[in-house]
């Protein structure tokens, strides 16, 4: 036997090996809890005591099923791990840290992990997010003390200072709308969490949820202080089981800790926190629709003014905030407003969480400064397409955002830059496709989506997008080619002018980006 | 009293029961239809005038936000419930060929139910799951990289 082997034999009467699998959905939707399974009975046969810890997940998402082991030099990776690997692994020496293909090596030196700067999703993949005292061994609760020593209007002034602006997709100016609710005179107010997500190829509230639901309290229970509230919600979509098991567990445990509920944390302040599951409508993330199903309505939109922040939950002055723009302040209040604001670029200050999905080799989180630019996202991060082909469009910020071609690669991540282009950031999504997609059958699903999610309350986005399908529909099929383009046209403007909200208003944004990008798949030389 | 209008008068019970044990909540309507559903699979006709009842709301009220969210069923689905994510990061990777292998390997559409009762298909539009698609999610367990050949596997499975 080696001495490697021996020394381990040593290391065998200590604690067990500490071993870290992803808990996360998306690690648990390739077979990471039959992995989980599997490499704790192979180590027990083995007469190895291991210790699995269930994690939220890196972010890595190519490498999931990941399995992450403890060592002197820190964390050592594998993946992605099947079931059937286990064995050979155990045997090569996993739990020892040792060489194996699947090897990734420590998972902190790897350059997709060290190129990021992990602000909002510091402990996410590190925590075991059903644990209290984990989150505290790794800095938790600290912006939430910080934040109680400070008057409400100190807090809202860090938060302006920040730079920071909502992350669902607006961009609005998180402490501006802060300081409007504190302004507000009323009996109660709310703070709401927009956790809705149905923009496709996102997925950081999703994670952020299952793996590090405390951040996301603190978030809430900072903005509960700054502004005067005393309740607040946080409104999951349905598709995100997971996510409201570990949020629900979550409130529960910080509720023991007096992390919530009254006089948070010794201080004056009480807080008091719901989770409320979605029913499977998009436009409930439209933060108006969204106050309508919290009523227990039907999610229409509400006409603005009033803004929500003056009259919003039961016609009460509430926050509402995106799961990230929530979770990003009590980064804010510990390391300081002027930190965060030295990151970034123009009016996009701090870190953003960008998502990679689609057709994409390397899809997952990518959190860095604004700035970045898509290329660097798709190319350096993403590694091209999963398929190997050429990349021939990406689209940025969910079904309302532009398709763009890869010559618009150099565009900075930075709201302003891309809504010069044309475009916007939205939630922070970007789908790759290779060159086997068919622009006119993206464009054609763009208004698919909205005539399916339509809130129906206003005629150009309910009736439009009805329209909008069956004349792209006579597009593809060569029928009148230019009255069709013409109408299309027509209904792209009535829709963008005559909505009353951004469904119908940006629908025309990735309709309209197709036809200039990617004329040619509509079969013309060029277009608008 | 006979043996179905016995069944009726008992769900009607019990759904009062589940929507009284949450009224108190604020906007209780969704969290209250989230629970009568997740206990009968559906949504019935005949439960709505019970729940406008404890709610203090008109029958079309309840009606009215019953069939704004396509999450609430007015039949239970069959005993495994498929849904297929057919938005855009799932469609790059090949969705729309694995909606239409599901649907021509079940012979139903989306939304529809097979003659036996055992599998019904619904589409999705996205399951935050965009990193590895294909996805698809079978009851409340979400399943990625699906091609053809592991939907197969999974129906399977899910019916055994
Ligand atoms: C159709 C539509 C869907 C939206 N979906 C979401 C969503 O899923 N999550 C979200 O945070 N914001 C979404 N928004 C934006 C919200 O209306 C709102 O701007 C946001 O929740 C405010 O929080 P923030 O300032 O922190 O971004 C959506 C907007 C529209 C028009
Ligand atoms: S634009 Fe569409 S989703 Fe928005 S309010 Fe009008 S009908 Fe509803
Ligand atoms: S008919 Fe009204 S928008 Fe086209
Ligand atoms: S697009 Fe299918 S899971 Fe997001």
């Amino acid at each position: 036997m080696s001495e490697r082997a021996s020394g381990s034999s040593a290391q065998r009467e200590r604690a067990p090996v500490q071993v870290y699998v992803p808990g996360d959905s998306a690690a648990r939707s390739v077979g990471a809890d039959l992995m989980a399974e599997r490499l704790a009975a192979v180590a027990a046969a083995a007469g190895r005591p291991v210790q699995v810890v269930r994690t939220g997940s890196r972010g890595m998402l190519w490498l999931e099923p990941l399995i992450e082991v403890e060592t002197s030099a820190g964390r050592v990776g594998y993946g992605p791990v099947a079931p059937e690997d286990v064995d050979g692994l155990v045997a090569a020496g996993l739990l020892d840290g040792a060489a194996h293909e699947l090897g990734v090596g420590l998972v902190e030196e790897l350059p997709w992990m060290r190129r990021q700067q992990r602000l909002t999703f510091a402990r996410v993949g590190i925590v075991d997010p059903r644990s209290a005292d984990d989150h505290l061994a790794h800095g938790g609760t600290a912006g939430l003390r910080a934040a109680l020593e400070l008057s409400p209007a100190d807090v809202v002034e860090q938060v302006v200072e920040s730079g920071l602006r909502g992350r669902g997709g607006a961009g609005f100016p998180t402490g501006v709308k802060w300081r409007t609710v504190l302004g507000a005179q009323a009996d109660q107010k709310f703070v709401c969490c927009n956790a809705d997500e149905g923009d496709s190829g996102t997925f950081a509230d999703r994670m952020l949820m299952e793996g590090d639901p405390f951040i996301l309290i603190e978030g809430m229970t900072i903005a509960a202080h700054a502004v005067g509230a005393t309740e607040g919600y946080i409104y999951i979509r349905s598709e995100y089981p997971d996510a409201v098991a570990t949020m629900t567990a979550a409130i529960e445990t910080a509720r023991e800790r007096r992390w919530l509920g009254e006089r948070i944390l010794g201080s004056e302040l009480t807080f008091e926190l719901h989770v409320r599951v979605g029913a499977g409508a998009y436009i409930c993330g439209e933060e108006t629709s969204m106050l309508e199903s919290l009523e227990g309505k039907r999610g229409t939109v509400r006409p603005k003014p009033p803004i929500p922040a003056l009259a919003g939950l039961f016609g009460k002055p509430t926050v509402v905030n995106n799961v990230l723009s929530l979770a990003s302040v009590p980064t804010i209040l510990t390391g300081g407003a002027a930190a965060y604001a030295a990151l970034g670029t123009g009016r996009s200050r701090g870190t953003s969480v960008f998502q990679l999905g689609g057709n994409v080799r390397r899809g997952g989180i990518v959190e860095t400064a604004f700035g970045i630019t898509l290329g660097e996202l798709v190319e350096s991060f993403g590694d091209g397409t999963a398929s190997g082909r050429p990349v021939k469009a990406v689209q940025v910020g969910g079904p309302l955002g532009a398709y763009l071609p890869a010559d618009r690669f150099d565009l900075p991540m930075d709201y302003e830059a891309f809504a010069e282009a044309g475009a916007m950031l939205g939630h922070g999504g970007v789908v790759v496709f290779d060159d086997t997609a068919d622009m006119t059958a993206m464009a054609r699903f763009a208004m698919e989506f909205c005539a399916e999610e339509s809130c129906g309350k206003c005629t150009p986005c309910r009736v439009g997008a009805v329209r909008g399908v069956e004349t792209i529909d006579r597009i593809r099929r060569g029928e009148d080619r230019a009255a069709n383009f013409e109408l299309l046209e027509d209904l792209c403007e009535l829709m963008t002018d005559g909505s009353l909200c951004a469904m119908g208003g940006l629908t025309p944004m990735p309709v309209r980006s197709a036809l200039r990008h990617f004329a040619k798949d509509f079969g013309v030389e060029a277009a608008g | 009293m006979t043996v179905e209008a016995g069944e009726r008068a008992a769900r009607a019970e019990r759904v009062r029961a589940v929507a009284s044990g949450l009224r108190d909540q604020r906007g209780a309507l969704l969290p209250i239809l989230h629970a009568v559903q997740a206990e009968f699979g559906h949504i019935d006709q005949a439960d709505l005038p019970v729940l406008a009842d404890v709610l203090n709301l008109s029958v079309a009220e309840v009606h009215g936000v019953v069939t704004f969210y396509s999450d609430f069923r007015n039949t239970s689905p069959g005993r495994v419930h498929l849904r297929i994510c057919r938005a855009e990061a799932c469609q790059a990777v090949g969705a729309e060929a694995l909606a239409e292998h599901a649907s021509a390997g079940l012979g139903v559409g989306f939304g529809e139910t097979t003659a036996d009762g055992a599998v019904t298909l619904d589409q999705v539009f996205c399951l935050g799951n965009c990193a590895l698609g294909p996805t698809v999610q079978v009851g409340e367990r979400l399943h990625g990289r699906v091609n053809p050949a592991r939907l197969d596997a999974i129906l399977a499975e899910a019916a055994r």
